[in-house]
């Protein structure tokens, strides 16, 4: 007789709130340990910034290029403790989603548009939040959630105009989503 | 007294690897990992977002407060994001258009990526071509990404308040949004979203 597979459904989500409050925690003790919080946006700067090194480094030797610190006083882009949280983060994602079964390669998009549509929103949106996360010195993680840990202006002014705005955009692009 | 490394420390790559695994297993765990369920907080179906967001952001400030007050931190040797104004305002915009269209931020896109979401390795991909081209041209707006420069400032003191004062305002803030989006989100999941 043959094996019947049964694939169990995934789990439920954890409550929000605590959530927030483990999450809260671990950027204490993230400050705690390392004198910084959290942080996303950096690693995939310094990876585009050893490449740039590689393939032309006259560019990040100069003034022009917006990564020239992560080099001088010859230090690696890459040797940043930003660099290794990212790597936990995929880690971290697997594990739970390993756990929760929700490993799945999936492109996940509103059934009233195409994937395509949403392929093409996704690349656009991750550019311009590739722009904007370096503008604003940090992404929602960086700048936004360490910055109100912290009570920095720079935290609440970033947090309130990516929200801001985006409810302000959001009305326009509700087809991608609703 | 902590901080107790810096952060090019070697112990602190270590430790960040371990942070970093936490972080991604928490966003994981509350569902972040899925980009209809984080634009949610745009439409009123969904408000994880700020739930997960907000109560972080108060439960590490009041904490931060209570290691200052045992004494196990000193936050005046923590880092503060410098401010600067422009830059600031404008890449806080462009990255709300960003969340909106791609329907992750960074972090949360690494750990749905993690779990196979293939929009996330797109918006990944996107991302790192976002800043490639900041970088290419960095030069024509070097002195606005350098403008209005505030330095480490603090928001209770820019608005002239005590930190206690300040932090019981945001938590109170917090309370009357996660309230109100309570109700929102009831009214219009009537409609019902399943994904």
């Amino acid at each position: 007789m043959e094996e019947v597979k049964i694939q169990k459904p995934p789990k439920k989500y954890m409550n929000p709130y605590l959530a927030g409050v483990l999450l809260g925690i671990v950027i204490v003790l993230s400050f705690y340990f390392t004198r910084e919080g959290l942080g996303a946006s950096g690693a995939f700067k310094r990876s585009v910034a050893k490449v740039e090194q590689v393939i032309i480094p006259s560019h990040l030797d100069s003034e022009d290029s917006a990564f020239h610190h992560y080099i001088t006083g010859g230090k690696d882009p890459l040797k940043n403790r930003l660099v290794y949280m990212i790597v936990g983060v995929f880690i971290g994602g697997f594990l739970s989603g390993a756990i929760n079964r929700r490993l799945k390669l999936k492109l996940e998009h509103s059934p009233k548009i195409t994937s395509k549509k949403r392929a093409i929103a996704a690349i656009i949106g991750g550019a311009l939040f590739g722009i904007g996360s370096a503008f604003g010195r940090g992404c929602t993680s960086g700048a936004g959630l360490d910055g109100m840990a912290v009570l920095a202006t720079s935290g609440f002014v970033v947090v309130g105009m990516i929200f801001g705005t985006g409810y302000v955009v959001a009305w326009f692009f509700r087809k991608l989503w609703i | 007294m902590g901080p107790l490394f810096t952060a090019t420390d070697e112990w602190s790559f270590v430790i960040a690897l371990v942070i970093g695994i936490a972080f991604g297993f928490i966003l994981e765990s509350a569902g972040f990992s899925s980009s209809r369920k984080l634009a949610g907080v745009f439409y009123g179906y969904d408000f994880v977002v700020l739930q997960v967001f907000f109560t972080a952001a108060i439960t590490a400030a009041i904490g931060l407060i209570f290691f200052e007050y045992f004494g196990w931190i000193d936050l005046s040797a923590i880092w503060i994001n410098k401010f600067y104004i422009g830059s600031a305002i404008l890449g806080g915009a462009i990255m709300g258009f960003g969340f909106v269209l791609g329907g992750f931020c960074p972090g949360t896109s690494a750990c749905a990526a993690a779990i196979g979401k293939i929009d996330a390795m797109l918006y990944l991909g996107g991302f790192i071509i976002g800043v490639i081209l900041f970088d290419a041209f960095y030069p024509f707006y070097k002195g606005f990404y350098k403008a209005g420069n505030m330095g480490g400032a603090l928001i209770f003191e820019d608005l002239g308040m005590s930190k206690n004062v300040f932090l019981l305002v945001f938590v109170m803030f917090a309370i009357v949004a996660f309230v109100a989006t309570a109700y929102i989100q009831q009214r219009v999941s009537k409609k019902s979203k399943k994904y």
